[in-house]
Parts: C-alpha cells; structure tokens; sequence
C-alpha cells in the first residue's frame, strides 16, 4: 500500500518524464557513519528507502510512465530496489537507472544522457534531488507550469533568515511568482525563499540552457586546447582523451550544476516560476537528519491513513511504523515517530521515541532510545539509554552547541554495535562494530 | 548519665533536604539521624541528654517529646544566641551537664558509626583522667587533624597535626568524646573551638586519650557522604547478620545491602541494590533499576526508571524511564517527567523537571 494517494493530473497535452539524482558514493559522506553500510538513496526511512519516497511521489502523479535514477553508484546497487519498485507502481512502466561515469554535475547528468531522457519526445521534465524529504507537490507544480506557460517552475519554501544563506535563494515577484533572481549560498542575505531541489523543466527550454552555459565554459579563455566541447562532451572521456592525469582542475569545470550553473541564468532569460510550499521540507545531508526525515514522513503517512502504519494504544503513540517480522514485546511503548526494521526485538518495558531502529537490532528490556538511530544488528542493554537531543522545531541543522561545543543532536550507532547494560549514550556517533561499556557523551567513537 | 549532641545550626549543607525538615530528623536508614545517636546514648545508661541549637525548630520539639516519653529520658535545648563554636555550648549547657559528678559524652550530630558507648565509658574510667577522644582511622590522615600519641603510651595524646605534610599517624578525631565535668572549667562562655583550644590544653596536661573506634565511621553532613555513609551502614547490617535488611534470596535484590520498609511496595522484574534503602509507604513501579540510592517516606519511582548515587526526597515522583545519577537530590514533592536525565542535580522542593539536566546543577 503506497504511503501517497494517488492524483490523476490532466496536463494541458504532452507528457511528462521524470529524473531523480541519486549521486554517488564519493558524495554521501556526510551521511556516515549509515552509508557506509548501506548507499543513502536506499537507506529506509518511515519504512522505505529515501528514494522510494520520490518515486511514489513521482508515481502519485498519474500521467508519468518514465523515470530515470541517474548517478554514479555501481549498476547493481539499484537492481532490486527497481524490480520491487516497477511491481509497486506498476503505472510507471519504465523505471532505468543510468550511471554516470564519474561525477559530472545535477546538470552535467541530466545532458549526458539527454538522448535517453528525450526519447519518446516528452515536453516536460521533473528532476527531483533524492537527498530531500517533502511532501513533493509535483501536481500543483505542474498545474502553475501549465497556468503559467512557464519553461521552468521551481519548488521553493521560507526557512528563517539565518538558516537561508546555506541554501539556494530565491527573488520573486510575490503577485506573479515569478523567478526574477537566484543565487547559491549567498554570503549576504538575499531571500529567505530557498530552493527545495525540486525542478519542473520544459525539455525545450533545459537543455539548451545547459548547452550554452557548457558553451560558456568552453569559450572562457583557457590554456586547453583538447577541451571538450558540448558536441562532443557525451563521448568524452577523461581516462581516453588527450587530457593529462594532473588536470583535475579541467575535470571539475566540467562538472555543470543546475544550482550553481543554469538556475541563475533561467531567472535572467526564461518563464521561470516558483510553486511555494507550506507543507514541510528538510534536506537528507547528514546521518541524523534521517530521523526528522522519518518524522515527517509518518506523519504525513498517518494524516493519509495509510494503513502501513501501526495501531495506537496505551503504549503505541502515533505515527509509528513496524515491519511485519519484528517483535515488540506487549509492555515496550513505542513513538511517536519510529521506525522498526525487520526481524528487530523490543523487550519488555523498553522505551523507543523519536528513533530510526534498523533490522536485526534487539533493545533489551527497560532500555530507553530516545531522538537516535540503532544501526543494522546492534544491541542495546537491559536498562541502557540511548539519547540524542531534539533539535528546535523547524531547524535545518543537526547539531547543536552544547557547553560551547558542537555536537550531532542525533545519537547514531552504526552496524553491529553493542551497549551494555545500564550504560548510557548520549549525543555520540559510533562507527560500526562497537561495543560501548561505558557511559559516553557528546563523542565521535572510531 | 548525661550526653550532650552538637546540632548547630540550619544544615545548609545538606540542603535541599533540610528546606523541609531540620537536619537530626532527615531519616538515614529509615529512622531520623539524631534517633541513631538517642537510642545509642540510651542504651549507655544516659538519661538526660542536651541538644545544642542555634535555632529551635518547633516541629524538633513535638518529634523529641515522643522520644522523652518513650525512653523516660529527659532532653533539653540548649540554644545559642550566637554562635558559640564546638565548645561553647558545652559551657551553656553546664547546669545540666554539671548536675551530678558522672562524665558526660558529645557527640557531633552529623557523625554515623557504630556508637562505642560501654567501651568508651570503661575505657576512660580505666586511664582516670579528664578526656576521652574517640579515633578513627583514615587512609589519606594529610586531609585532617591527626591525633599524636605520647611515645611510648598506646592513648595519652601528645599534640594534634592539622593537616599533615609528613605521616605522623592515621587516627583523627571522629567527633564523639567523654568528659569529666571538670572539663567546663576549662572552658569559657565565649565563642570556643574544642579542636583547636580545649583539646590541646587538656593533652598539655596529659588529661586526654583516645579511643580506637572499631568499624565504621562518615560524616554525612553532605549529600555525597550521606550516600557513602548509608552503604557502610548498610554493610555493617550485614555483617551483623540483621533480620531489618531484607534478605537476598528475594528475587528483585541484587547484591545485598537492601533495607526496604515493610509498608513499601515493589513492582515486578525490579533489580534492586546494592545499598538501598526504601523509606516507608514507598511505590516502586515494574522494572525498576535501583542501586546506591535513598528513597525517603512516599516517594514514587515509576515504572523502568533507573536510578543510581540518588535520595529521592519525601512524596518525590520519578517518571517512567527516567534516569537519575550522580548525586542528585531531589528536595520534598519534586517530579522528575517521564524519560527525564538527571545527572548531579539538586532539586528544591516542589519543583517539576521536564527537561533533560545534563550537567550537574542546582534546579532552584
């Protein structure tokens, strides 16, 4: 059962495609010490994986057949999520995966493989970055394109004034909502609109924008003479063209980012729009923003009445997902906002809120999980605390200043950790295959 | 025979307890501090017995009336209208100390052990002399004043070291003593310090000796030493194989030193101990973890709370899955929030905590 109800969307003619980014292993970085066992696209959060959440978004649309994942991970990586994803929605008749060879950019991507995106001559593209979590509202965004004859509409949401510079910004006209200046990461304050990383482009209008600003790359004087041009950039590769090893400099003003490279100059020249979102919105940068991640979603699960979602009780406060094979013991009290993996055992009068608990995991009984996340297989003791601190409402960072030190506001134990019984842990990030005896805070456990 | 306790004054230091009761009547081991030191003087054949205040709690009066009647005793407040030190009051209270010729003792009110009282008075009439010093031995003696003894005598003090530099011995002054009332002659009606005055003006005369105290000894004047000293108390129960301790073949005590009042109630799959004491109508949930910690008259601890190195102030509630530690106090009536952290907090009474308190601080 999808988490999203399904909304036919009657376009005024011509068909949609859709593109997630997914990027690649080199970029998840901030996301260990999870993606160090699992790639982030894939790591679930409200019970399915972070990219899943775009798909059913993507498929809820109605009107899209065609979805491509495109990034850098290994081929195999995706190979089973598409097989269960293409049984799931089966209204998107094809979803492919394409790998880039190496890191060529949100934009770099979307023109390498242009030909495969433009096959079956779609008017309009949607490009979703899968690091974000949102209620994705592709249908509004589409029905202001098409109200406003746009070339591009992008989703944007208000963040406070101080967090908006860490973000894309966006001018608009607040009448005609339309894009009339984009900047990434100012260092002064411009907009507290901000970019959500969701694009509806107009396949006309993107790929030329794209081309020239390659062009532009291209024409800037430069002691290269084999550089490629944009006619050539999809056969190009570095390792068998005339390119030295050392021109790593040249290889990365390859790389063609739409926030950095194109937005800015669509707002100058296209029908550009904003679709503002009130419903909520956070980025999937680090490890311990899965858990406000996982918040959102279940709540906005449970406010659709999916029935994924577990029963509330005395001691099962809502929004709370558990995976058919795991076993809760009757006297645990669960949520709200938690997730349990399969094949996990709670014990009795343990204690779980606000947490991400992976497969395999056993919380033994009077333990307490609090604002964490339980990596895949770890064990949490007879009356041991795992803690973490809430971050404010409506913040878009994970950590917090505590005694004049920043530390992760998220507790995260990666695969196969252990923590004795009665022994606390707070505010720590511990890499796998741990085993914590001790009481610890406000630490990074290598 | 006559004792004579030195209460002094407000107990600040063992605030937040003393907001809510004077310091002699803060249960230790479920029965009020200065109940130990009566019930030790009463069974030593005293019967008039001084307390010296600096302040005269009505509430101390009512409590200690009981015990008069009880014990046949009489007891009596020696109030100061200032502050007259550790041997002034003894001065003031000289009528009662001097109304017949036998010795009295005194004690300090914030000394526990086991009271040597019989031995202590055979000892001192066996040396003849005016004073009796009861020692306790430490292992770091640099942190207090040291008793010397005269070389070649096992009790005459010599001299007494504040603080030593170099070992000269490891017996110190444990605050319990035995007087012949000629003592008071020493002694005038003015702010006086029976440690740094009396005593070494007595060893001059070669009139004081000491007495090795056997067992155990704490000042629990402070939260932390109150803590201490409730587990060498508990121990010593043991060790004397008291039916008061509740036994560990019951299921939920883990590693003996469990004292629980018979009117407290305790849930299921609890693992209670070491060193607990569990204060009368006392509720205690399922799955609750305990060790090292004090649970005054009608507190609560919820279900799966874990606390340890705690008191539980009186009527206090812990909420479930909470987690205290560290020598946190909680004052009178004071609720800790479901899956609330202490650690090192003290609590003033009637105050609810609904956050975290992470470090340790005072919680006003």
């Amino acid at each position: 059962m999808s988490l999203q109800v399904p909304m036919a969307h009657r376009s005024k003619g011509g068909s949609t495609k859709a593109v997630i980014l997914v990027g690649g292993p080199s970029r998840g970085t901030r996301f260990r010490p999870l993606s160090l066992d699992v790639p982030k696209p894939l790591f679930e959060v409200a019970g399915h994986p972070i990219i899943w959440h775009c798909l059913a978004a993507v498929a809820a649309v109605g009107s899209i057949q065609d979805v491509n994942i495109i990034g850098y991970y290994d081929e195999t990586v995706f190979r089973d999520f598409i097989k269960d994803a293409t049984k799931e929605f089966p209204n998107l008749s094809s979803i492919k995966y394409l790998r880039e060879y190496e890191a060529l950019g949100t934009a770099g991507g979307l023109y390498h493989f242009r030909d495969a995106i433009l096959k079956g001559r779609p008017d309009r593209l949607f490009v979703l970055n899968a690091d974000v979590c949102c209620s994705f509202p592709l249908g509004e965004m589409l029905k202001l394109f098409d109200d406003k004859d746009a070339e591009a509409v992008i989703l944007g949401t208000r963040v406070s004034d101080d967090a908006a510079t860490n973000f894309g910004c966006i001018v608009s006209d607040a009448h005609t909502r339309r894009v009339l200046h984009y900047v990434e990461k100012p260092e002064s304050r411009i907009s507290n609109l901000i970019n959500c990383g969701v694009y509806l482009f107009a396949t006309e209008a993107i790929f030329p924008s794209i081309k020239s600003a390659i062009k532009r790359r291209t024409d800037r004087p430069a002691r290269l003479v084999s550089y490629p041009s944009s006619d050539n950039l999809e056969t190009f590769h570095p390792a068998s063209s005339g390119l030295n090893d050392d021109d790593d400099e040249e290889r990365k003003n390859q790389v063609i980012r739409l926030e950095q490279d194109i937005l800015g100059d669509m707002a100058d020249s296209k029908q550009f729009f904003v679709y503002e979102t009130k419903d909520f919105w956070r980025q999937i940068k680090t490890a311990g923003s899965a858990v406000p991640a996982n918040a959102l979603y279940l709540q906005r699960a449970w406010q659709a009445g999916s029935e994924e979602l577990a029963k509330p009780s005395a001691n099962l406060v809502a929004p709370v997902f558990i995976h058919p094979t795991a076993e809760i013991h009757p006297t645990a009290k669960l949520g709200p906002n938690v997730s349990i993996g399969p094949r996990a055992v709670i014990g009795a009068g343990a204690r779980v809120k606000e947490s991400i608990v992976l497969e395999d995991c056993e919380i033994k009984h009077d333990a307490c999980v609090l604002y964490s996340i339980i990596g895949w297989g770890s064990r949490v003791g007879a009356w041991a605390r795992v803690e973490g601190t809430p971050t404010p409402v409506g913040s878009h960072s994970t950590s917090i200043v505590k005694n004049g030190v920043k530390v992760q506001s998220i507790t995260i134990l990666g695969k196969d950790c252990g923590v004795g019984d009665e022994v606390r842990v707070q505010n720590c990030v511990c890499l796998p295959y741990k085993e914590l005896k001790r009481d610890v805070a406000n630490e990074v456990i290598m | 025979m006559k004792g004579l306790i030195l209460v002094g004054g407000f107990g600040t230091r063992l605030r937040p307890l003393t907001l809510t009761l004077p310091k002699p009547l803060v249960e230790f081991a479920n029965k009020p501090m200065i109940v130990h030191q009566i019930e030790a003087l009463v069974s030593a054949g005293v019967t008039d017995i001084v307390l010296a205040v600096n302040y005269r709690p009505e509430i101390m009066e009512k409590f200690l009336a009981e015990y008069e009647e009880k014990y046949n005793i009489n007891i009596e407040f020696s109030v100061e209208s200032e502050p007259l030190d550790t041997a002034g009051p003894l001065k003031l209270a000289e009528k009662i100390l001097k109304k017949d010729d036998t010795p009295f003792f005194v004690l300090n009110s914030d000394v526990i052990c086991d009271y040597p009282f019989k031995e202590l008075l055979e000892f001192h009439r066996s040396h003849g002399n005016e004073g009796t010093i009861v020692v306790t031995k430490v292992e770091e003696p640099s942190k207090y004043g040291v008793v010397v003894h005269k070389p070649n005598h096992p009790s005459r003090i010599d001299r007494f070291v504040e603080k030593p530099v170099e070992f000269v011995g490891n017996r110190i002054n444990a605050g319990l003593y035995l007087f012949n009332t000629s003592v008071l002659e020493r002694i005038e009606l003015r702010p006086t310090s029976i440690e740094k005055e009396t005593f070494p003006a007595m060893a001059n005369d070669h009139q004081l000796h000491s007495f090795d105290l056997d067992g155990f000894w704490m000042d629990v004047g402070q939260p932390k030493d109150f803590l201490s000293g409730t587990c060498l108390y508990l121990s010593s129960l043991t060790k004397k194989g008291s039916k008061d301790l509740t036994p560990p073949t019951e299921s939920y005590v883990h590693g003996g030193n469990v004292l629980i009042h018979p009117s407290a109630k305790i849930g299921k799959n609890c693992r209670i101990g070491p060193n607990v004491t569990i204060g009368p109508d006392v509720v205690i949930g399922d799955g609750v973890r305990l060790q090292r910690s004090v649970l005054l008259r009608g507190s609560k601890v919820k279900d799966h709370a874990w606390v340890k190195s705690t008191i539980v102030g009186w009527n206090s509630t812990v909420g479930r899955w909470a987690r205290l530690e560290n020598v946190t106090v909680l004052g009178d009536d004071v609720t800790i929030g479901d899956e609330i952290y202490v650690n090192g907090g003290s609590v003033l009474p009637h105050k609810s905590i609904k956050a975290n308190v992470d470090v340790p601080a005072i919680i006003m």
